[in-house]
């Protein structure tokens, strides 16, 4: 048997180990799931999206079951973003572990003011995700993810808030065209992208006749949604096949950790799958080794973007 | 590492026509459990549901390091449970946990008084076994819609100094609700403190009567569940802690069931609109299994949330 292969990979400039993160909301901040899973062995963790003030979150039931996976309407239930800066990142930056730090707000002002803050106290976060699939106070409530201008907004601000670190603004599959969007954030300064949020979904309870979820319609995860994330993914690196992408969406195994990357993702970010098995991520990342050592594959660049098309 | 491991079943049992047992060796969690935590099962490798079922520690049988087995109780709701109920001995299953806060026990020696509604009593009975090893008095009020949902009453006259059995329907004992006979047990069994596990209204109203007569009082909750272990913010439960240092009444926070809980203070839980049942399909990814809907009971100004995340 050879040397191990080689799974390390590279995100506009920031360097992994392992391919597989954590992905936004499904980890917390790394330190709940720690009792359960060596942080060491993951790719990174995208910690829970933080806001400017603290929000408390939505009215419950926040999630159901569905089939093949759950839709949830949490709200971003966090503590702020001082609260990250004081209290967790100092534990994380102890810890062998990559962070990226997801943010959300609810006007491009705020989305900047986060930035900003992580600038100067930031210390430890190795690149910032932008979730964009947040109600724009400023257009009715319109998602900024949904529309090129508002979403190319929030990215340029971010960007100048935050000179420095790698930028990747995580898109809504819920639009027409998701490489139309993706080519506006690109414009505005993203230096990647994270391909997908949740897809937007409604359950009823026919007894009451009521929506499942309190907030009425959620967001869908789990291996119900991977087919329309590997689309995204494809559509996306088609048009745009120098940039890195971190693909997201029901990635539960190898398998389906090795779709994304063949569709042209240089990562994977595991979520529903941590709350079923929190030490999801270290078994893909050992599956992506067995099966390039299977097939003689030294290095994981060989498979990304490598799709083969029928004649 | 910690809080993940496999169990052998032991063996498969049922109490009554409507209640399944199984029995677990699983010396890890049987070993350092206490009452009113909790553990996750995985029902199977089908991707069609995918999430675990948790359930309350009912039974805890130590045997010594080796061969400890703890017992969880449940009625079929869904896939879940049909997956479970269908398991023989030998089988194996995949267990999170000892998982959440439990109950507290006295520190002295204490009359405490056990109120538990359907399948929701289950925890009741391990912390029962716990209060009377530890020298405490235990007292009993066993509630239910209809007699055939009783969780094991018949161990309650065991193990109850003072018992008393209230179903809905008066298809046993005393015809009402628990909390018609709250007062009165309170009182006759001088109580010095209330554990309470069942539906969620159920929650509120004992609570309600413990405030009344200054009794303080122990919840274990009932809320849907995503993880178990804290990150997916699904189980919260508004929660108004006690005065601050400053003497401020202290801000409605959301609380994880999972990780804060699920035993809280009674007096602490913001019990308002928590009335109406979530539908029995979903109600299997609570550890009792009648968790209820909470209206928007804590102000979100400013804060416009997406549907996801």
């Amino acid at each position: 048997m050879g040397a191990s292969p080689d799974v390390s990979t590279t995100l506009a400039g920031l360097e992994l180990s392992a391919p597989v993160l954590a992905a936004s909301g499904t980890f917390g901040s790394g330190r709940e799931a720690a009792e359960l899973v060596d942080l060491s062995t993951l790719g990174g963790v995208i910690v829970k999206s933080m806001t400017l003030a603290p929000w408390k979150g939505k009215a419950t039931p926040r999630m159901c079951e569905t089939p093949s996976g759950m839709l949830n309407a949490i709200g971003i239930q966090n503590k702020g973003v001082d609260h990250f800066i004081a209290e967790e990142l100092p534990w994380l930056r102890k810890q062998d572990v990559t962070v990226i730090a997801s943010i959300a707000g609810n006007t491009v002002e705020e989305f900047v003011q986060v930035a900003g803050k992580l600038r100067t106290g930031g210390r430890g976060v190795a690149a910032i995700e932008i979730n964009i699939s947040c109600p724009n106070l400023e257009d009715r409530d319109n998602m900024f993810a949904h529309a090129t201008g508002p979403a190319a907004a929030v990215v340029a601000g971010v960007r100048k808030s935050i000179p420095k670190l790698p930028l990747f603004p995580k898109l809504s599959p819920n639009v027409t065209s998701i490489a139309e969007i993706a080519g506006a954030v690109l414009e505005a300064g993203a230096d990647g992208l994270s391909l997908i949020n949740t897809v937007f979904g409604m359950s009823i309870d026919v007894e009451t006749r009521r929506p499942q979820l309190a907030g009425g319609v959620g967001g869908l995860s789990g291996p119900a949604i991977r087919p329309i994330a590997v689309r995204a993914v494809h559509e996306v690196h088609t048009a745009f096949p120098e940039v890195p992408i971190i693909g997201q969406g029901g990635v539960a195994s190898a398998d389906d950790a090795l779709e994304m990357l063949v569709a042209g993702a240089s990562a994977i970010a595991v979520g529903t799958a941590n709350f079923v098995n929190p030490r999801s991520i270290p078994e893909i990342i050992e599956g992506l080794r067995a099966y390039m050592r299977a097939r003689g594959i030294d290095s994981l660049q060989d498979i990304i973007g490598s799709l083969k098309h029928h004649d | 590492m910690m809080r993940m491991s496999s169990g052998e079943i032991l063996s498969h049992k049922k109490y009554g026509d409507a209640f399944h047992s199984l029995t677990i060796v699983a010396p890890d969690i049987g070993e350092r459990v206490v009452p009113g935590q909790f553990i996750n099962v995985r029902c199977g490798r089908d991707r069609s549901f995918i999430l675990r079922r948790p359930f309350s520690v009912y039974r805890v049988h130590k045997r010594g390091g080796w061969a400890s087995t703890i017992e969880i109780v449940f009625d079929l709701r869904g896939p879940g449970t049909r997956y479970l109920s269908e398991l023989r001995s030998h089988s194996i299953v995949d267990l999170m946990g000892p998982l959440g806060r439990g109950f507290t026990l006295p520190k002295n020696r204490a009359h405490c008084l056990l109120v538990g509604g359907g399948i929701g009593a289950a925890p009741l009975f391990f912390l029962a076994d716990e209060l009377r090893n530890d020298g405490h008095r235990v007292d009993v009020i066993l509630g239910a819609r209809s007699s055939r949902l009783l969780l094991n009453p018949i161990d309650v006259r065991r193990l109850a100094s003072v018992y008393r059995i209230t179903t809905d329907d008066g298809t046993a004992g005393q015809k009402g609700r628990v909390t018609d006979a709250l007062s009165e047990m309170i009182d006759r069994c001088e109580s010095d403190v209330v554990y309470t596990c069942g539906p969620h209204p159920m929650l509120a109203a004992v609570a309600g009567v413990c405030a009344d007569k200054k009794v303080p009082v122990q919840v274990a909750v009932e809320e849907l569940m995503g993880c178990g272990f804290g990150v997916c913010m699904t189980c919260v439960i508004p929660v108004r802690p006690g005065k601050s240092r400053r003497g401020n009444a202290a801000e409605i926070s959301y609380q994880r069931s999972c990780t804060d809980g699920p035993v809280f203070n009674g007096a602490s839980v913001v019990w308002d609109g928590a009335t109406e049942i979530v539908s029995s399909g979903q109600s299997e990814l609570s550890p009792g299994g009648t968790p209820a809907r909470q209206g928007v009971v804590v102000d979100s100004t400013g804060e416009h949330a997406p549907p996801g995340n």
